[in-house]
């Protein structure tokens, strides 16, 4: 056999597949090539300590052609388009790239620009994101320099990667003003366009009770229309407004801009349609996507990826091989969720089973949904099994991509 | 789950009130269902929306978000609540007659 695999982004999907690709097959089996347009790789799960001076954002950058293991080629090049019908990638600089599979892993893109106002008077200043570096480093200078006032944590639209994360930000919120000893000077306010604070009924009641008990106020279905900067208010589309001093927004997120140049590649948000549970496009065999950049009813979320990533690695090589694919993701998704003063929740779920109180990944294992010093700690140690066990694409021990039923509390709807 | 009666035919739904089986809609329960909601008059700007709900929803599985019903439904976001202003995406699911629209996680 000698194939070509290239696989469009070196971010956690990406790095993974390559890594767990070239565990199956030597370099005279299959080459395999990744391509990314920076070197840098952040450990993205870092950015929302960076607000609250909990993490340097220097120590969550590394490189990422480093990331890979020895016999994966790397190439640094911006992608102009995805030519499906004669199998080409093409890049910006004229060269092209063809492949035998492909696989997309080029995440999701922040797109501030398309919400009215929100990167002009103010952005950078009393409108900020912590979704990437620049902004979240931004975000910790404007949180040290504040004294009291109205700050309000909005989610503009889904899907946005690590659907958690807001609510995380507004925990660690009240952590970090009560430490400061101004908690009592500050409003907070959790704005989400969803009807609850989460999707699925029992999170949403349980994340819902955290955010009262914090004194958080929860603004639900609330669809973010305008940002005025200068006057300082969110305006959603059906005309409601919540002031703020301090506007904490996560902006709409697409899929990568070469994705609406590749026509059949991607949906209308840029997000690549794939099978739920085998990962391949409906219309093109050749091409699977995974992680943030496939359009799934899933999570985007680094769990989603690193669970993605075994089911895809056998599907490619069963493509290769001439046979029928057969593993099948089942939509597992696995977050801690940092509630501050040293204690985070665990949720752990799929397409058909919502986050359900209990054990992960059994009887005695960490609690679901109930906070704890334990999954806090988990939190903490996730940094290193992600540089040293998920992205060189190791199995973590005893958790699969399946997600597990056992420890589980089904409670009566 | 539920029954409901719109057009003198008795159809199921969900504890919100979205159809389970999109099949049992007609037309005409549409209008009745938008009284309900305080739409009173159903323009051709509703239906065109209303219509690419269905066509989009046997697509895929699920009713578009708002975002998207802006980006393809050819009615932009500020219309569309201007037109189903107690949101876009469930209202019009509802008088669509399909089910309520997968939030995403």
């Amino acid at each position: 056999m000698d194939k070509s695999i290239v696989i469009l982004g070196s971010g956690t999907a990406g790095t993974l597949t390559a890594n767990r690709l070239r565990r199956m097959y030597d370099e005279r089996e299959c080459r395999i090539t990744v391509v990314d347009q920076n070197d840098d790789h952040v450990y993205q799960p870092g950015l929302l300590f960076v607000p609250f001076g909990l993490a340097e954002p220097h120590a969550l950058v590394r490189p990422r052609p480093r990331q890979l293991l020895d016999g994966i080629a790397y190439r640094s090049a911006e992608i102009d388009r995805v030519d499906l019908a004669a199998e080409q990638v093409h890049f910006t600089d004229g060269t092209s790239l063809g492949y035998d599979v492909l696989v997309v892993a080029t995440g999701a893109s922040l797109l501030p620009e398309e919400t009215e106002g929100l990167t002009g008077p103010g952005w950078g200043e009393k409108v900020h994101t912590f979704y990437d570096l620049p902004g979240a480093v931004a975000l910790h200078q404007a949180l040290e320099r504040f004294e009291g006032g109205r700050v309000v944590i909005d989610v503009a639209d889904l899907p946005i990667k690590c659907p958690v994360a807001p609510l995380e930000f507004a925990f660690l919120a009240d952590w970090y003003f009560q430490r400061r000893g101004i908690r009592d000077r500050v409003e907070l306010t959790y704005v989400t366009p969803l009807d609850g604070a989460f999707t699925k009924p029992v999170a949403a009641k349980a994340l819902g009770g955290l955010l009262e008990e914090k004194g958080i106020e929860l603004v639900t279905e609330f669809a973010l229309g305008e940002v005025d900067g200068a006057g300082g208010r969110l305006v959603s589309y059906d005309e409601r407004e919540v002031p703020f001093d301090l506007a904490v927004v996560v902006p709409v997120h697409g899929g990568a801009e070469y994705v609406e140049r590749s026509p059949g590649l991607g949906d209308e948000l840029g997000f690549v349609p794939v099978d739920r549970h085998t990962l391949q496009h409906p219309d093109h065999p050749y091409v699977f996507a995974i992680g943030d950049a496939a359009g799934l009813p899933a999570s985007k979320a680094g769990s989603v990826a690193h669970f993605e990533g075994e089911v895809l690695a056998h599907n490619i090589g069963r493509f290769l091989a001439g046979k029928p694919l057969d593993a099948s993701y089942d939509g597992h998704t696995n977050c801690f969720i940092e509630t501050g003063f040293h204690k985070a929740l665990l949720i752990d779920f799929n397409y058909d089973t919502e986050p359900l109180p209990g054990h992960f990944p059994g009887a005695l294992g960490l609690p679901l949904l109930k906070e704890s010093r334990a999954n806090h700690l988990g939190k903490l140690a996730f940094e290193w099994l992600y540089w040293h066990s998920l992205l060189p694409g190791r199995e973590l021990p005893g958790i699969g991509s399946a997600m597990p039923e056992h420890g589980k509390t089904h409670t009566p709807a | 789950m539920t029954t409901t009666t719109y057009d003198d035919t008795s159809v199921t739904v969900d504890d919100e009130g979205f159809f389970t089986d999109p099949g049992q809609w007609t037309e005409p329960m549409a209008q009745q269902i938008a009284r309900e909601l305080d739409i009173e008059t159903l323009t051709d700007r509703h239906w065109q929306v209303l219509k690419f709900m269905r066509t989009e929803y046997e697509a895929k599985g699920t009713g578009p978000t708002v975002r998207v019903l802006g980006k393809t439904s050819g009615v932009s976001v500020k219309e569309l609540y201007q037109l189903f202003p107690k949101g876009p995406a469930k209202t019009a699911a509802k008088i669509a007659g399909i089910p309520k629209p997968r939030g995403c996680i």
